[in-house]
């Protein structure tokens, strides 16, 4: 019998921080790690009597928001109460929206934007003792600082299909957010913080499976860790036999394990009502048209540009608008004029290859400069040297920097090129592999990558494949 | 001048008094001060220890000293709203009302007692206790501003700042024989105002006349950068002047008129008050707010819900009374327990569950909508009248304890003015008589921002009616 596959249908909630100049719904500056309970004033305190003045900007960012991914926008703002009592939230309930989002719909890259509202954050807990929780701690205190922080929470369709696939969309809408320049989108910071709605199916079967949230997973490893853990533990239970159960969760990053914060039936009723302090604000024109020229290049746009003007093709394109730091280092590279002969997709291949060696390192603090990353990709293009010796070139600039003409000089990695200096060494190749030249001889030309491997090890890379082949033919008189 | 003199003046004639220099702000002062501290009605909670260094006499209202119900704000000054939960609370700040009136050149003289979180007709539900009715110490004084008005109608203070969410204002003006109005919803600052109910709070004037009424309204209404619901006044505010009623239309709801438990001798000085107004000049006809008897259903859903979640923020966290116990859970459920007194609790309750997943469209929803129809019907009433006219309440000032076991009767006080206040409009309480000795009110209501033409037609019946505002003790002592 064989074992049923399954497929994991994932939905993301992402919180977002809006690096407005106010809080949400006062006039307190944003903090940036003060002391405790410094960036506080009545109103974020919600101390009696005070009442809440929304910020336009939080809405201008929001309308941004709604812009970028295309979403239908509210012909007015209105917010609701959302009440529960926790001590991080001072009024006994959060200003949120409910039943009329600034933005409804959308689409980023593969995943549909189900909605975007405004909110505003909560303060920090922090629990001294053991546990880390509020339960079982010794004390809890509370620092108001983040509290009323203006916040987009950005919830998608469940589209996503992989904990792969989930990092590398919110690098996506990471990348936008920082092109729109509402948010420090920082996951160490809290600036972006990400829930994952999980459920699993059997593949083929069209409804969905039961769900469990996945809480406030701080960057993209543990997000694809978390997700990997709990599809796991949900294929484990199906397998069982057993049933999922719907709850809130827990993943600690340190352990992989999965704690249950709490189920369904503990669930709040939030009691959700139209905010009175608030009366709903009419979205003008002006207001959208503010938004509309606020708004930068995109990636979806810049995905096109590269791919119609510059003429790179849909995988680099991709790349290079999906992680805008690359595509701004490519940019720049064209822009040095330092590129010779090379043609934009093969500057490109090398801003691949040096985003490889980065790993996680931000390309702009690298050693490689644009100018120098252009100049050796026109290198490659003009055959001064080959891609394996400029890959060589490469890793020394990683570690090193400085100009690639003079690495190539100073390792005597340019290229042996034209049949004198190559037809000698084609030569000795040939009659060191006997056998292997009577096999082309015979015309298997499968036996000549003995051959060319040969002469890249005599040359140290420095040596054109193409070349090597057309000398072994005239020298065989093939 | 001598003190009863002194004490004898209305606001208008002792700024007058003073800006001509024959009477000192400070003498003044102290006068009220005096007998505020000997205050035997339990009408305050709090008396001004001594003379503030700074009377700003200059000001338009002279130093003339004010007393300010207890749910007001006042930096350094307690403010606990009548609640046990907010014992000894000094608030940081001062409501804008309070500073408003104080730019303009008021003196707090003290803060009044009240209904707990101004919930209440009676000021039985204060935690400080009951207030007495100067007219009969063996009756109430009204609520929820009881002690505003008590003060007033006792000579204790020439006037004072009460709180109106559905009568609060009104009701103790009424049956403690002296004016109040209730402006339209928006035209004064909510901040600062230990919140009710958001959509319905307002602060206004208790006054010993009409002219004081004006005066002191003048001064409070404005925008607030700090209250998105406060939208000022249209109009400036004069001082009425009219003698006559020639012309005006008073309204007479069929619906409002011969409710139940309406006392016989409330119904014969309301009737003998439109005669009054019919000598004027004014013509007297019945109008229809056929939805107008649903309003009390309404407002005891409405008004519930909105304090539910305005009362969430006295959870024991960071102000206020807590009940330490070994558990978050335990320690809000014990704080609130023993901070909130029963009328409170029932609120919440009720509020609690009007706003429940599953209720919120049969509770909530079917309230908004009878909300919006009696706004609808005054809006539609106003095409065709210039005032609606009723008593203000359906009783004179009952015992203590007698409504207290008994809720729904207790409601029913606000019979007549809960319809003003849902929708949002301006209505005015003056004195029209006695009946069994203690005073009856008339309540006139306008199209909203028509607070100029209220006063002045106020002002015009209550010289035609002569009502003699000392209470009889009052008179005694004099």
């Amino acid at each position: 019998m064989t074992e049923i596959q399954y497929e994991p249908v994932i939905g993301l909630e992402i919180h977002v921080q809006l690096r407005t100049q106010t809080k949400m719904f006062c006039s307190c500056p944003l903090s940036f790690g003060e002391p405790p309970n410094t960036r506080t004033c009545p109103v974020c305190l919600g101390l009696p009597g005070t009442l809440p003045v929304t910020n336009a900007e939080a809405i201008h960012y929001g309308l941004m928001i709604g812009m970028a991914v295309g979403s239908e926008l509210a012909p007015r703002s209105i917010f609701h109460r959302k009440n529960y009592f926790y001590p991080d939230l001072p009024k006994g309930y959060q200003i949120s929206q409910f039943d009329e989002p600034l933005c409804s719909g959308g689409r980023l890259g593969d995943v549909r934007i189900h909605r975007v509202h405004l909110e505003e954050d909560a303060a920090k807990l922090i629990h001294a003792g053991a546990s880390g929780r509020i339960h079982g701690s010794d004390a809890s205190v509370v620092d108001f600082n983040r509290g009323g922080t203006p916040l987009a929470e950005i919830v998608t369709e469940p589209d996503v299909r992989s904990a792969e696939q989930a990092s590398e969309w919110l690098r996506l809408l990471r990348t936008t957010l920082r092109q729109l320049g509402v948010s420090d989108v920082n996951m160490e910071e809290g600036s972006l913080r990400c829930d994952a709605n999980i459920s699993i199916r059997p593949v083929g079967q069209t409804e969905l499976g039961t769900k469990t949230e996945l809480k406030n997973m701080n960057s993209f490893r543990f997000i694809e860790r978390g997700i990997r853990a709990e599809v796991a533990r949900q294929e484990r239970l199906l397998r069982e036999g057993e049933s999922i159960v719907q709850e809130t969760l827990h993943f600690d990053p340190r352990t992989e394990a999965i704690t249950s914060l709490r189920s369904k039936e503990e669930a709040h009723d939030y009691r959700y009502f139209p905010e009175p302090d608030l009366p709903p604000v009419t979205i003008t024109p002006a207001m959208l048209e503010r938004a509309r020229a606020a708004m930068p290049e995109l990636p979806a746009d810049r995905e096109r540009r590269l791919i119609d003007d510059v003429g790179l093709n849909a995988e680099s394109a991709r790349l290079l608008s999906w992680r805008a730091e690359l595509g701004d280092l490519f940019e720049a590279a064209l822009a040095s004029g330092e590129a010779g002969d090379a043609e934009p997709q093969l500057v490109a291949n090398w801003v691949n290859e040096l985003q490889a060696r980065l790993g996680d390192e931000e390309p702009q603090a690298s050693k490689v400069t644009p100018a120098a990353l252009a100049t050796l990709a026109g290198l490659v293009a003009s055959k001064a040297v080959t891609q394996g010796a400029a890959k060589q070139v490469l890793d020394t600039l990683v570690a090193e920097g400085g100009d690639p003409a003079q690495v190539v000089e100073a390792q005597g990695l340019g290229a042996v090129g034209g049949a004198d200096e190559l037809a000698p060494v084609v030569r000795a190749a040939l009659e060191a592999n006997p056998d292997v030249a009577e096999k082309l001889r015979g015309g298997d030309m499968k036996a000549i990558g003995v051959i060319i491997g040969h002469v890249m090890k005599e040359t140290r890379g420095r040596a054109d494949g193409k070349e090597v082949t057309a000398i072994v033919r005239s020298e065989l008189g093939l | 001048m001598d003190v009863s003199e002194l004490l004898s003046l209305t606001a208008a004639q002792a700024t007058a008094a003073i800006e001509r220099g024959d009477l000192d702000a400070a003498e003044l002062f102290a006068a009220y001060r005096s007998r505020a501290a000997d205050d035997d009605l339990n009408a305050f909670t709090w008396v001004a220890e001594d003379l503030p260094e700074d009377l700003h006499s200059d000001a338009p209202l002279r130093g003339v000293p004010l007393a300010v119900k207890d749910l007001f704000c006042t930096e350094g000054v307690p403010s606990q709203a009548g609640s046990k939960i907010l014992e000894g609370y000094l608030p940081p700040y001062t409501a804008t009302s309070v500073r408003r009136l104080q730019d303009a050149g008021a003196t707090l003289l003290g803060k009044t007692n009240q209904d707990e979180f101004a919930m209440g007709s009676s000021n039985e539900n204060s935690a400080y206790g009951p207030v007495l009715n100067p007219w009969d110490r063996t009756r109430v004084p009204g609520g929820s501003s009881g002690g505003s008005a008590a003060a007033v109608a006792a000579g204790l203070a020439p006037w004072a700042l009460g709180t109106d969410t559905g009568g609060s204002i009104r009701q103790p003006a009424a049956l403690c024989g002296i004016v109040g109005l209730k402006p339209t919803y928006g035209t004064v600052s909510r901040y600062g105002m230990i919140a009710f109910a958001s959509s319905l709070d307002q602060a206004g004037p208790f006054t010993r006349d009409v002219t004081d009424a004006a005066l002191l309204y003048r001064h409070l209404t404005g925008t607030d950068p700090m209250d998105s619901t406060a939208v000022g006044h249209p109009e400036e505010i004069v001082l009425p002047t009219a003698e006559r009623l020639d012309g005006v239309r008073l309204g007479v709801p069929a619906e409002l008129s011969t409710g139940e438990g309406v006392e016989p001798g409330v119904l014969a000085a309301f009737e003998a008050s439109l005669e009054t107004a019919r000598s004027l000049g004014a013509t007297i006809e019945t109008c229809h707010l056929p939805t107008a008897a649903l309003g009390l259903s309404a407002y005891y859903v409405l008004a519930p819900a909105e304090a539910s979640s305005n009362l969430s923020r006295y959870d024991g966290v960071r102000y206020g009374l807590r009940t330490p116990a070994d558990d978050l859970v335990s320690m809000y459920t014990d704080t609130r327990h023993d901070g909130f007194g029963d009328e409170v609790k029932r609120r919440i309750l009720i509020g609690t569950y009007a706003l429940s997943s599953g209720y919120y469209d049969a509770y909530y929803g079917r309230a908004q909508k009878v909300r919006t129809l009696i706004a609808r019907e005054f809006a539609s009433v106003f095409q065709n009248v210039d005032f609606v006219v009723t008593p203000t309440s359906p009783t004179v000032a009952f015992k203590l304890g007698s409504l207290t076991a008994d809720p729904l009767a207790m409601y029913l006080n606000d019979f007549f003015t809960v319809p003003m206040s849902l929708a949002g409009i301006p209505a005015i309480s003056i004195p029209c008589g006695l009946s069994e000795g203690l005073p009856v009110g008339l309540q006139l209501a306008g199209a909203a921002f028509s607070e100029n033409r209220i006063l002045d037609a106020a002002h015009a019946l209550e010289r035609a009616l002569a009502f003699d505002g000392s209470p009889p003790r009052t008179r005694e002592a004099a």
